[in-house]
């Protein structure tokens, strides 16, 4: 494979190997290997998937946030460990590379098959054959890596945003240590949940020595439909989840919920970003499943058939919540539709891309699983904290579900080639 | 086990097509009466069916908040309601209704008399009896239930005065030794105390419930100060003071409330099913009482209070479904035995003493009696 004695140095040191991206910004990689494979052979290599499974890695901003919502999802949040800043900044580095290879359904580094016989392969080899699978891989910061309890690890207290705040703990809040904070974040989503769980896998090992998982989840069945083109999905309460939520079309309003603009300064580094609230919600099922349907569809505000707002029409008629009963408004005022509309939050509105999960059963016999709320706002003090705050009290919901585990995650904008993911930060 | 107001229509029709084969003219083939509230009208599927259950599924074809009624003959008693249909969905009603006279009526904006007409209830199958004085049982039911909690909320308002005084005074062995005992009245009357929204965080607040700013008060506050944990620092005699007198005026404030309170059948089974929930969610967790331990007399009066409501609402079910209520019968007695093994004194072992495989089992237990419980509602309101 025409390999240097550099690059050796380079992948037994990191695990992986740094040709492409980083040396001559992929030109190299290519042109040593068109002279043993041929150009058209190359171009099937680098391009080996149909394109329609592919979502571009580079762009404006990260990928998997507004784009089409997948059907699995694992996400890790890791500790750093690395000593360095330039330990971080590399591990950075081999994470831009390794995920450009894997949203395009390549292998990382020389392959699970290709490497040196007398190595581990650079790819651990359970996604080959398979497609993209639409593969997202999303990167984020936790206030944790800024700094922590009072030390400045890696010089970078100064660009901590304000807005990457500590949640509070909202009533009722049941949070695991294990299954809370971060200094990093990792959400891959695809369609194929191998395709998911290989992209962590091979993260965690790329970062092995420079950063270690703290907890992560696997996610099947997504709860939210982020582009007009799907249809809406349910929850594990049989619900329909999302039939407001904001879409990859609604330019005008993920410029003003989702996305970062206009920081100046020390928090420049954030524009075209976004923060990721993460939030593990146990679902009481077998409680949930012994209520009656008349119970459910007031508390949820809508029907479980169609999802119509109980006030009438069809899934997209906007609720009206002014439409009297009998006892009072149609759609009570603290059933879940009404506590998460616009109109009861300062008309704030979130980007949800959560996933159902499942993590087996607990000691009692009872399924532990419910929702992974994940949702992208351009500022979780105004956009998440007054929200749960009236929804852990009021909504009838909460009495349901239980929150386990919960981060808050500042989302670097997207890269273009030659750059690495959170780059903006350190150059800042 | 009877055929449940929830199992899938579809479903059912399609079992009722393969057994019969044909359809009948009037009604839909799983026998569904169609009905359609139009803004001027009102499209019933049939004007006759066979006494026994009838189920009409209402669909509010206006643009108004529609209701459908299932009048007796005289045009005034209700047998059958179903109320707040939006513009554009449906609803089942289920009522149970022996041979006689009726009229249907939908009420487009729920006002008027309502757009009538005759229904005709023939003679039911052979082999079916009909009770029609239904609403007799029902309202017996309601006045025993109420009469229970008038009398729980005034033992709760004497037990609180009593453990308030010790609590206030330093007295911990005596506030101790009354705080899991008075606190079986609080929950024995759980569900009716919960739906006062503003006292029951007040009065029932677990620290993990409240965010912060929030004030941390109640029986549970009395609790940690009694029950301290590591680090702790005990309030001071003034601080106790003002726990205790909030405590002793929000009780009294539960109880005028009470006084004012009325039921519906529906009311008493949903809320028999709320304190077993409670008893799944948090008791049999060992998460109500974190520091005092003492799970498992709240358990025990989640127990009692569904049972009493149960047994309130016992003739309304062995008419209806017999089934179920033998099921329930044996179920109540399986978790009480259970119940009975950790009774020490005039109380229970503390949660912290039982093993895992105790637990489970009465988690097994409070699963094997919430499941048929939840279906006590559809049994008693049709």
């Amino acid at each position: 494979m025409g390999r240097t004695t550099a690059d050796d140095t380079a992948r037994r040191s990191t695990g992986i190997s740094r040709r492409g991206l980083f040396t001559a910004a992929g030109a190299g990689g290519i042109g040593l290997a068109v002279g043993a494979l041929g150009t058209s052979a190359v171009n099937a290599a680098v391009s080996p998937q149909t394109p329609d499974t592919v979502v571009p890695f580079y762009g404006e901003h990260q990928a998997g946030i507004a784009t089409e919502a997948q059907d699995r999802m694992h996400i890790a949040a890791f500790d750093v460990t690395a000593s360095t800043r330039e330990s971080l900044i590399s591990l950075l580095k081999d994470w831009t590379e390794a995920i450009e290879s894997l949203t395009r359904g390549a292998e990382i580094g020389d392959g699970a098959t290709g490497g040196n016989y007398d190595s581990p392969p650079d790819d651990t080899g359970e996604a080959l054959g398979l497609e993209a699978s639409h593969l997202t891989v999303t990167i984020g910061f936790g206030r944790s890596l800024f700094t922590l309890e009072g030390v400045d690890r890696y010089n970078l207290s100064k660009h901590l945003p304000e807005a990457l705040i500590e949640l509070p703990h909202f009533s009722a809040d049941a949070l695991e240590d294990a299954r809370s904070g971060g200094d990093l974040i990792v959400q891959a989503c695809a369609d194929d949940p191998q395709v998911a769980v290989h992209a962590v896998r091979n993260l965690a090992r790329i970062a092995f020595g420079r950063a270690r998982v703290r907890w992560s989840q696997i996610g099947f069945g997504r709860t939210s439909s982020t582009s007009t083109t799907q249809t809406t999905p349910r929850n594990l309460f049989g619900f329909r989840d999302g039939t407001a939520n904001l879409k990859l079309e609604d330019n005008d309003l993920l410029n003003e919920h989702v996305w970062v603009s206009g920081g100046t300064g020390a928090e420049a580094w954030m524009n075209g970003g976004t923060y990721m609230v993460a939030r593990r919600i146990r679902m009481h099922i077998e409680t949930w499943d012994r209520s009656t349907m008349r119970d459910q569809e007031n508390i949820i505000g809508r029907t479980k058939k169609e999802g119509a707002p109980l006030s009438g029409g069809e899934e997209f008629t906007e609720p009206d919540f002014n439409l009297q009963g009998r006892e009072g408004p149609l759609v009570a005022v603290d059933s879940h539709v009404a506590m998460a509309h616009p109109t009861r939050n300062n008309g704030v509105q979130m980007l949800r891309r959560g996933f159902n999960y499942t993590d087996g059963s607990d000691g009692l016999g009872r399924l532990d699983a419910g929702l992974f709320f994940i949702a992208f706002v351009v500022d979780a003090r105004t956009h998440y904290v007054p929200m749960q705050s009236a929804m852990a009290k009021n909504d009838l919901l909460a009495e349901y579900l239980r929150h386990t585990g919960s981060g808050l995650f500042a989302i670097p904008a997207g890269v273009q080639a030659g750059q690495y993911l959170g780059q903006a930060l350190f150059d800042a | 086990m009877k055929t449940r107001i929830l199992a899938p229509a579809a479903a059912l029709a399609a079992a009722a097509l393969l057994l019969t084969g044909c359809t009948d003219n009037n009604a839909s083939a799983d026998g569904t009466i169609k009905v359609n509230s139009t803004s001027d009208a009102c499209e019933v599927s049939t004007t006759s069916a066979p006494g026994g259950t009838l189920n009409f599924s209402v669909t509010n074809g206006s643009d108004k908040v529609t209701e459908f009624y299932l009048l007796a003959d005289d045009g005034l008693r209700i047998v059958g309601e179903v109320e707040n249909v939006g513009p554009g969905l449906s609803r089942d009603l289920v009522v149970i209704a022996p041979e006689g006279n009726y009229f249907t009526a939908c009420k487009p904006g729920m006002v008027g008399d309502g757009i009538r007409a005759a229904f005709a209830v023939t003679a039911a199958p052979a082999g079916q009896s009909v009770n029609a004085d239904r609403a007799a049982l029902q309202e017996t039911a309601v006045n025993l239930y109420s009469a229970y909690v008038k009398d729980q909320t005034q033992q709760l308002v004497e037990g609180t005065t009593e453990f308030a005084t010790a609590f206030a005074a330093g007295d911990v062995k005596k506030a101790k030794e009354l705080y899991p005992a008075v606190r079986m009245h609080w929950e024995r009357i759980e569900p009716v105390a919960e739906s006062f929204g503003d006292l029951d965080p007040i009065l029932d607040a677990r620290e993990a419930d409240l965010e912060k700013g929030d004030e941390f008060t109640g029986w549970h506050r009395a609790e940690k100060d009694l029950w301290a944990p590591k680090g702790y620092t005990a309030m001071t005699q003034a601080q106790r003071q003002k726990i205790a007198d909030k405590m002793v005026a929000n009780t009294a404030e539960l109880n005028s409330r009470t006084q004012e309170l009325t039921y519906t059948s529906d009311k008493l089974s949903n809320g028999a099913k709320e304190l077993l929930d409670e008893v799944a969610t948090g008791k049999v967790t060992g998460e109500e009482e974190a520091f005092s331990h003492t799970d498992l007399w709240d358990f025990q009066a989640n127990v009692d209070g569904a049972r009493i409501a149960y047994e309130d609402l016992k003739p309304l079910l062995t008419e209806n479904d017999s089934e179920l209520d033998q099921a329930l019968e044996t179920n109540f007695a399986t978790l009480q035995g259970l119940l009975d093994q950790y009774k020490k004194g005039d109380g229970f072992v503390l949660y912290t003493e039982l093993s895992e495989a105790q637990i489970q089992e009465l988690s097994a237990a409070v699963d094997a009696l919430s499941e048929p419980l939840s279906k006590l509602t559809a049994a008693v309101v049709k």
